[in-house]
């Protein structure tokens, strides 16, 4: 079973993501904010992370350097879902290696395809 | 006291002012001798031996008319700075030196002008210094055992005119250029102006507390006596008219007075010192009467009815066994007659030799010689005048032996000194008076002087039973010398006044207007009239046409200046109009800078016939004058208009970019703004957006997963409802759109409501809530509002303390018209950084994308633009460290 990391303080929506992706047999890991994500990350080592922009602590772009700063999680893909929805924003992610971007708010069935073509062969 | 005593006192006296005159000489620029403090004190130079001891005479005679000559002064002295700084200004311009260059400047540098100021001036001051020297030599004689011998080598009133001429001829006539100033011989003026009136004050204490026991004591004693009440009220109507005389009269004085016009105007640095003088002048003219009129009763009771009343303050500590103190009221009577004389007689000395010798008959003379020649002869002309003019007065005092008070002399003199006032200032304001008239006016009056004052004088004295007096002249009572036309109720010195001053002014009047001056001298009276307007113009200022060799002019500006001299002025000259010096014609600006420059040297007139003999000038019609004067005066005001504009476009230029500025930052605030909105408004969207499209493809979801999500969904709405609430609220107090509807509440109701709101969600925290308020304070507040802001802070507390534990305190403090509330509690506390930002919409923490945390983030922005419409403040306690601690402060007064 793949495993994927849902990263978003929002309560609501992470529930919504989780039994959305629990149904299509993934199984999912759940973090407030990026420094519980990358402990996760250490033990559990994901096929893919969700990632949202904003959070407390440690936001969405320091958690992805060091997710692509680290070679164990090399195989790791990422996808930003964030509110922040500016062309640069946009840019901003992507360079710094994210596989996709989405932008709040957003559609479920179009988050679980792109998730199934990116770890699902 | 033995003569050789006293005349060694007087030596060391003298020699001591000398060595300070010196001493200041060399420090001019010294800010000890440079101050305003100075300049007042040598106004000073006012009270004369006739102030030191006449006026006891004329109280102990007459009562309290003495204070007219003082209050004459301190009454108008308002109107004397205004007119004083402008004559300043126009002096310093044109280099006068003395009243004669002035009134002569003012009709276009009349030469005979010039010398019949300089006449009267003469005329009216030479009885004044021999009243002087009267006074040293009467006071001499009572402070030793006996009268002086009367022959001329022997009589040590002659030694004194002699040492105070050598005083004045040495710190006076130092450069030719007369208009300069003399800061040494000015501090010691401002010195023995001090010593007067410190020596004067401690008679006046002596006489009043020492000899009798206080003013009260002096009052009881002196009203027992008969005749008091004339000594201390005005007995009728006619006195009242005497006394406003009297105050006119010398209010000219102080303007005209030569002494004084040299003290005030010549020997002004700066025209900032008048404001000082302003008030510190008639403050020492009023110490100066304090006690003059108790002195005159203590005279009055103490001594002997043949005591001459001038001398009182001589007289009272000598009977007294107090020599020492007879000998420092006598130091102070030869201080005041020091500066008097010597003043008087420099001033004196500059008009006869700029307006008298040189322009009559040393022109010639000066025009043939070399320039260190030249400065030798104007110099020596003012030694020898300053000596003739002293021993001169000796000689009147010796020969005429006046027996007369102090006081009346001093009156003659100004009513004499009076007949300049038409010309002088009726010309400073009315550019129609000319030179003939000024000229009429004074001759006019002074024939009235002659024929009311000093005529029936010298009759009385040397014809034995006239009745020139009594009857008139042949018996025609109408011409009385003392009751002119029939006006018979003032005494002699106001009629003389009033009459002369009928007849100058009547003269003058009528010939300006009979007869217009010529363009010269009408260029000169706009110039003075105008002197704000068109002294900007300076050279400009003078219109004249004809032909003259810039050669010539140098010629004669370097027979008076020197090579040197005369080439760095002709730099400056070229430098200021942008002119280039070979050129070989002058033109009329080179013209009237160069008669303005030798004005200080030889005085105005005879700056303007020197340069006239090198020029060929050609007449210019009055029309053509004042046409060029407003050409003049158009292209300049035209200029300060550009100026002006110039700098105004600056300035809007500046506000536009400022106003520019503050909208693109505002801008920027403004997209920050919208970007935060639009990010906590797509939050819960997103989240009702997910969870709904989850249920949509649910029809296996367990029930109550089902009623969670819905439940979810349901929270997220009013997340954004709320949300939606905020941002609007914010955005009318912050534009100040919303009225705060004001009105009178006790504030512990507003509190209770509050707690009301929140119980519910406290109860559940098991939260203490304490509410602290001692008295009841009414005031005028929005309570919605106010409500809405004390839910919020309690909200925030209820939300961040523990369970259980929770503690929140409100206390409520007035002090004085303020009422502060403060909101604390024990949770987790604010970030110290944090706290500058937490009051801004969306309050964030340092990192932009870190979420703040939980609420909207604008509750307390709310809250503050709530407060700020109160005209409160709300702050947080920095140093709070159990929790958050909130303050809010509001005037009780305010509605």
């Amino acid at each position: 079973m793949k495993k994927i990391l849902i990263v978003d303080d929002e309560p609501n929506i992470v529930m919504s993501l989780e039994y959305a992706f629990q149904k299509q047999g993934y199984h999912v890991f759940i973090a407030r904010d990026g420094s519980e994500a990358l402990i996760i990350m250490e033990r559990e080592h994901p096929d893919l992370v969700i990632l949202d922009v904003m959070m407390p602590q440690v936001d969405g772009y320091e958690t992805i350097k060091v997710i692509k700063g680290n070679p164990a999680f090399a195989k790791a893909r990422v996808i930003f879902l964030s509110a922040k929805s500016k062309a640069a924003d946009i840019e901003k992610g992507l360079s710094l290696g994210a596989d996709q971007y989405f932008t709040k708010p957003f559609s479920v069935k179009k988050l679980i395809t792109a998730v199934d073509q990116l770890i699902r062969i | 006291m033995p003569n050789y005593a006293i005349i060694l006192v007087i030596i060391g006296y003298l020699v001591l002012l000398f060595g300070i005159g010196i001493w200041a000489d060399r420090r001019s620029r010294s800010r000890w001798v440079h101050n305003p403090w100075v300049y007042a004190l040598s106004l000073a130079v006012y009270c004369s031996a006739w102030t030191y001891y006449g006026s006891v005479g004329i109280a102990a005679t007459s009562g309290v008319s003495f204070l007219t000559t003082y209050l004459g002064p301190v009454i108008a002295l308002p109107l004397w700075v205004l007119v004083l700084k402008r004559i300043v200004v126009l002096s310093k311009q044109y280099q006068v030196s003395s009243i004669a260059d002035f009134i002569s400047l003012r009709y276009g540098n009349d030469r005979s002008i010039g010398a019949i100021v300089t006449i009267i001036c003469v005329v009216a001051v030479l009885p004044y210094i021999a009243l002087q020297l009267k006074a040293v030599s009467e006071t001499f004689d009572i402070l030793s055992s006996g009268p002086d011998s009367t022959s001329l080598f022997t009589d040590s009133t002659f030694y004194i005119a002699i040492l105070l001429a050598v005083f004045a001829a040495l710190f006076g006539t130092q450069t030719t250029d007369a208009s300069r100033r003399r800061s040494g011989l000015m501090f010691t003026v401002a010195v023995e102006s001090v010593l007067k009136l410190v020596f004067f004050l401690i008679i006046g204490i002596y006489a009043t507390f020492y000899l009798f026991n206080g003013t009260t004591d002096i009052y009881n004693q002196i009203s027992a006596l008969d005749g008091f009440e004339t000594l201390a009220t005005f007995e009728n109507m006619e006195a009242s008219i005497n006394w406003y005389f009297m105050i006119a009269l010398s209010f000219f004085a102080i303007f005209l007075l030569p002494r004084q016009f040299q003290a005030s105007v010549v020997e002004n640095t700066s025209t900032a010192h008048l404001k000082k003088a302003s008030w510190v002048f008639p403050l020492y003219l009023l110490l100066f009467n304090v006690f003059v009129i108790f002195i005159a009763w203590a005279g009055k009771l103490l001594l002997s009815a043949d005591v001459n009343p001038d001398y009182y303050t001589l007289y009272l500590p000598l009977e007294h066994g107090h020599k020492l103190l007879g000998l420092m009221v006598f130091l102070g009577g030869l201080s005041s007659v020091i500066s008097m004389v010597v003043v008087s007689a420099l001033a004196l000395s500059t008009m006869v030799s700029n307006n008298l010798i040189i322009p009559y008959g040393f022109l010639k003379v000066l025009n043939n010689s070399n320039p260190e020649t030249n400065a030798h002869t104007i110099k020596n002309i003012r030694r020898i005048a300053i000596f003739i003019l002293i021993i001169g007065a000796y000689f009147f005092y010796v020969n005429f032996n006046i027996e007369l008070l102090l006081f009346s002399i001093g009156l003659v003199a100004f009513v004499i000194i009076a007949q300049l006032a038409p010309a002088f200032f009726i010309g400073l304001f009315w550019n129609r008076g000319s030179a003939t008239a000024a000229k009429m006016g004074i001759l006019a009056g002074s024939i009235v002087t002659l024929y009311t004052l000093a005529l029936p004088f010298l009759i009385d004295v040397f014809v034995e039973g006239s009745t020139f007096t009594s009857a008139g002249p042949n018996g025609i009572s109408l011409l009385k010398p003392y009751a002119l036309f029939g006006l018979d109720f003032m005494p002699p010195v106001t009629h003389a006044f009033f009459w002369s001053m009928v007849f100058n002014i009547m003269f003058y009047l009528i010939f300006s207007v009979l007869r217009k001056g010529d363009y010269r001298e009408r260029n000169y009276a706009e110039l003075v009239v105008n002197a704000s307007t068109i002294g900007e113009l300076e050279e400009n200022a003078f219109v004249w046409r004809g032909e003259a060799y810039k050669s010539e002019i140098e010629k004669v500006l370097i027979r008076f200046l020197g090579e040197k001299n005369t080439a760095r002025a002709l730099n400056i000259f070229h430098r200021k109009y942008d002119i280039d010096p070979n050129q070989e014609k002058a033109d009329a600006r080179l013209v009237n800078f160069s008669e303005k420059i030798l004005t200080g040297s030889i005085g105005a007139a005879s700056a303007k016939l020197m340069i006239g003999q090198v020029v060929k000038e050609q007449p210019v019609s009055l029309p053509e004058v004042l046409k060029v004067l407003e050409e003049n005066k158009e292209t300049i005001s035209a200029n300060k208009q550009l100026q002006q504009q110039s700098y105004d476009l600056k300035r809007v230029t500046q506000r536009l970019k400022d106003a520019n500025n503050a909208l693109i930052e505002k801008d920027k605030q403004k997209d920050e703004f919208l970007d935060t909105v639009a990010h906590e408004l797509k939050t819960p969207t997103a989240s009702i957006r997910a969870a709904s499209e989850v249920l949509a493809d649910a029809d296996d979801m367990p029930e109550e997963l089902k009623k969670k999500f819905l439940n979810n969904i349901a929270n997220d709405a009013d997340r954004l409802a709320v949300l939606i609430t905020n941002i609007l609220d914010l955005e009318k107090l912050s534009s100040g759109r919303e009225i705060m509807d004001k009105r009178n509440h006790e504030l512990k109701h507003t509190i209770a409501k509050a707690i009301d709101g929140i119980y519910q969600l406290a109860l559940k925290k098991s939260i203490q809530i304490e509410v602290n308020q001692v008295e009841a304070i009414n005031m005028y507040y929005d309570e919605d509002r106010i409500l809405q802001v004390f839910t919020n802070l309690l909200s925030n507390s209820v939300k961040f303390v523990p369970e259980q534990q929770g503690v929140i305190k409100i206390d409520v403090l007035k002090k004085d018209q303020n009422v502060i509330i403060s909101f604390e509690d024990n949770g987790k506390g604010i970030p110290s950084e944090d706290i500058q930002y937490i009051f801004e919409k969306f309050y964030q923490s340092n990192d932009q994308n870190v979420k703040k945390p939980i609420g909207s983030g604008m509750g307390l922005a709310i809250s503050r633009h709530i407060i700020e419409s109160h005209n409160g403040t709300i702050t947080v306690d920095p140093h709070f460290k159990n929790g958050a601690r909130f303050i809010v402060e509001l005037k009780t007064a305010g509605i």
